[in-house]
């Protein structure tokens, strides 16, 4: 069956914008970061020559970036971790109705809804070293002395820790409605048939639910770790990188090195690391949901 | 092998309203097929689910097997359960839905292929193990089910409309091989349904729930031929029970024994009806009836007329109808409660 003429004009006008609007903000500073990535631009240079793979050497060559590549992953493995554990006792937790439920929930989203600078900032002064109220409430139980009281911003390995605790806090929300979903789209008689067979609540969960949830955990994951990958709020506004350069992942070096900087080319050199293991994500992303089409 | 019984059994689901379950006491006999039938929402699957342990009572106490097993969860009762679902696990295959209460249980893995293959060939299913519940028929799938319930060898059966989920075909032979099965096993059976066919096909004895009570328990014969009530007498039969107001009486008879005077011999109550409509469904005729002149003109009946009969009956026309006496039943019109037979006025 052939389509009229003026139904495939209509078609085609109607997917304009939404190309348009992919190819202008997707397309085009893909493209540019790829060339700025094998040229030698600068903020303010004009002009533009190919270098090759010379940024990227030198790049690899900073310790800088080494650092950041390495706290990437320790930052989107340890947050994810962190949220796809939350994420279930949560969604588990409110799953059956309870009062109050309503406003547990909204409270519970709260994190992913509010903006992320708003919250970035409030944890900031929740960890600041003076001001902080962690520490002053580990004062208060005696659990640390007063005058010293953990820099949490301040030493390499808290202020890593920190980072990962507030995406993670950050993150929990989204992956928690997710499973949520697949949570409550498990029949109720298959958990109670579990319970007449004999299992225990551990031996539900971890032999019939989860199992069952898998394809729904799969999509949270996926989701979550391009958005822990590709993020930089929570560093920049935390730490800014620091300190020493400790917190550092991949798109906050990017934009350090390329927009703050100057150096647009090793900016685009950075990111461009980031496209590989995205494509690979984004490809293990597409066959989960494929496979869970199937069942 | 354990008898099931409940005292005073009751869950409220919302306070201030009905109960779902109202202060049910109920034995069953050891190895007994007991079926509780009921229109929806009279309360049987909640009863159930309650001996089962997947429903907190309100009130009253679960035994089985002497014991009182209220307050222990369903995994503590020695119970299996089919669901109406069949509840499969659908991520597992049938090998492993079968093995799953045997792990549960932590039976040693040697004994587990046994005791699978035991229960899958006693259900004809051994070609289906290494499949997936998806893969299955609804037939085939209700048969995992049951071979899952069996396994473990539990000591009471809870079965909750199992065939309800079959084509009609399928369900008159499952409905068949579950009552052989039966036999084979001899464990107690609790099986809940809303088709008074197979409650009265399989049922030793039959528990009619309307409305969260108790209404009768008896054998099929008991509930069918003698019910405790109206509601029983009108639930069970299909047509339903005639029911003739005399006042502080009601007086019932079932459509086979409204049949043309000449076919009844020995004392009988007698009417003159015109025919209104006759249905020829090849056993027998279905027939439409309005009683004509007397107390009781225009009042409607229904007879059933066997095929053995060659009767002319047509429509439209007068026909002397009797129903023997011994038939009769006589029920309290205050509150539906069967009462002794009196003699009453008909004409």
């Amino acid at each position: 069956m052939g389509m009229r003429r003026g139904d495939r004009f209509l078609g085609a006008a109607m997917f304009v914008p939404a190309l348009v609007y992919i190819a202008g903000l997707v397309g085009v500073p893909l493209v540019l970061a790829f060339l700025y990535s094998v040229g030698n631009v600068t903020v303010g240079s004009v002009g533009y020559k190919f270098v090759g793979l010379a940024n990227f050497r030198s790049v690899l060559q900073n310790p800088a970036f080494r650092g950041a590549l390495l706290h990437s992953f320790v930052f989107t493995v340890s947050a994810q971790l962190l949220v796809i554990v939350g994420a279930n006792i949560l969604a588990m937790a409110l799953r059956n109705p309870f009062r109050g439920r309503g406003l547990v929930r909204f409270l519970t989203l709260l994190p992913w809804v509010a903006p992320i600078s708003l919250g970035a900032i409030g944890w900031k002064w929740i960890l600041d070293s003076i001001y902080s109220v962690v520490n002053w409430a580990l004062v208060q139980v005696h659990l640390v002395k007063p005058f010293d009281t953990p820099m949490w911003l301040g030493e390499p390995t808290l202020a890593m820790l920190s980072v990962i605790l507030v995406h993670a806090w950050r993150m929990m929300p989204f992956s928690t409605v997710i499973l949520l979903a697949g949570l409550t789209a498990i029949p109720r008689d298959i958990p109670e048939a579990a319970a007449v067979d004999g299992a225990g609540f551990w031996r539900t969960h971890f032999e019939i639910t989860l199992p069952m949830m898998r394809p729904v955990i799969a999509v949270a994951l996926l989701f979550g770790i391009i958005f822990t990958f590709t993020d930089m709020t929570v560093v920049y506004i935390l730490t800014r990188g620091g300190p020493y350069d400790s917190t550092h992942v991949l798109p906050s070096y990017a934009f350090f090195a390329g927009i703050l900087g100057g150096s647009l080319a090793e900016g685009a050199a950075v990111s461009v690391f980031l496209v590989p293991i995205l494509v690979l994500v984004a490809w293990a992303m597409l066959r989960v949901a494929h496979s869970s089409e199937v069942v | 092998m354990a008898i099931v019984e409940t005292r005073n059994l009751t869950k409220v689901f919302k306070q201030g309203q009905l109960g779902a379950v109202n202060d049910i006491s109920l034995l069953t006999r050891e190895g007994e097929f007991m079926v509780f039938l009921g229109p929806s929402g009279s309360g049987k699957t909640t009863l159930l689910r309650m001996i089962a342990g997947l429903e907190e009572p309100t009130g009253g106490d679960v035994l089985i097997g002497g014991r009182v097993v209220t307050g222990l969860p369903p995994r503590e009762r020695r119970i299996a359960m089919v669901f109406q679902s069949y509840a499969l696990y659908p991520h597992l295959s049938v090998y492993k839905n079968i093995a799953f209460p045997l792990r549960a249980q932590k039976v040693p893995k040697e004994e587990r292929r046994p005791k699978v293959e035991w229960a899958a060939g006693l259900l004809g299913i051994g070609e289906l193990l290494e499949r997936k519940p998806r893969e299955l028929s609804g037939g085939e799938r209700q048969r995992v089910a049951l071979a899952r319930a069996i396994v473990r060898e539990p000591s009471v059966f809870l079965l909750d409309e199992p065939l309800s989920n079959l084509d009609a075909k399928l369900r008159a032979s499952a409905r068949e091989e579950l009552t052989q099965f039966h036999k084979r096993i001899g464990t107690t059976t609790i099986y809940v349904t809303h088709d008074q066919v197979e409650a009265m096909a399989m049922g030793d004895r039959i528990v009619v729930l309307d409305k969260g009570v108790v209404r009768q328990v008896g054998s099929p014969r008991e509930v069918y031929d003698d019910p405790a009530d109206t509601f029983v007498a009108t639930f069970l039969g299909s047509p339903p029970m005639n029911l003739v107001d005399h006042g502080e009486v009601l007086a019932g008879f079932r459509p086979e024994h409204l049949l043309p005077a000449v076919l009844v011999e020995g004392p009988a109550v007698a009417l003159t009806a015109r025919v209104t409509g006759v249905e020829y469904l090849g056993n027998e005729r279905v027939l439409y009836a309005q009683i004509q002149d007397g107390r009781f003109a225009g009042k409607r009946l229904i007879g059933r007329l066997p095929s053995v009969y060659h009767v002319e009956i047509a429509e439209g026309e007068s026909v002397r109808l009797a129903i023997p006496e011994r038939n009769l039943r006589y029920f309290a019109k205050s509150d539906g409660r069967r009462v002794e037979p009196r003699s009453l006025a008909w004409e």
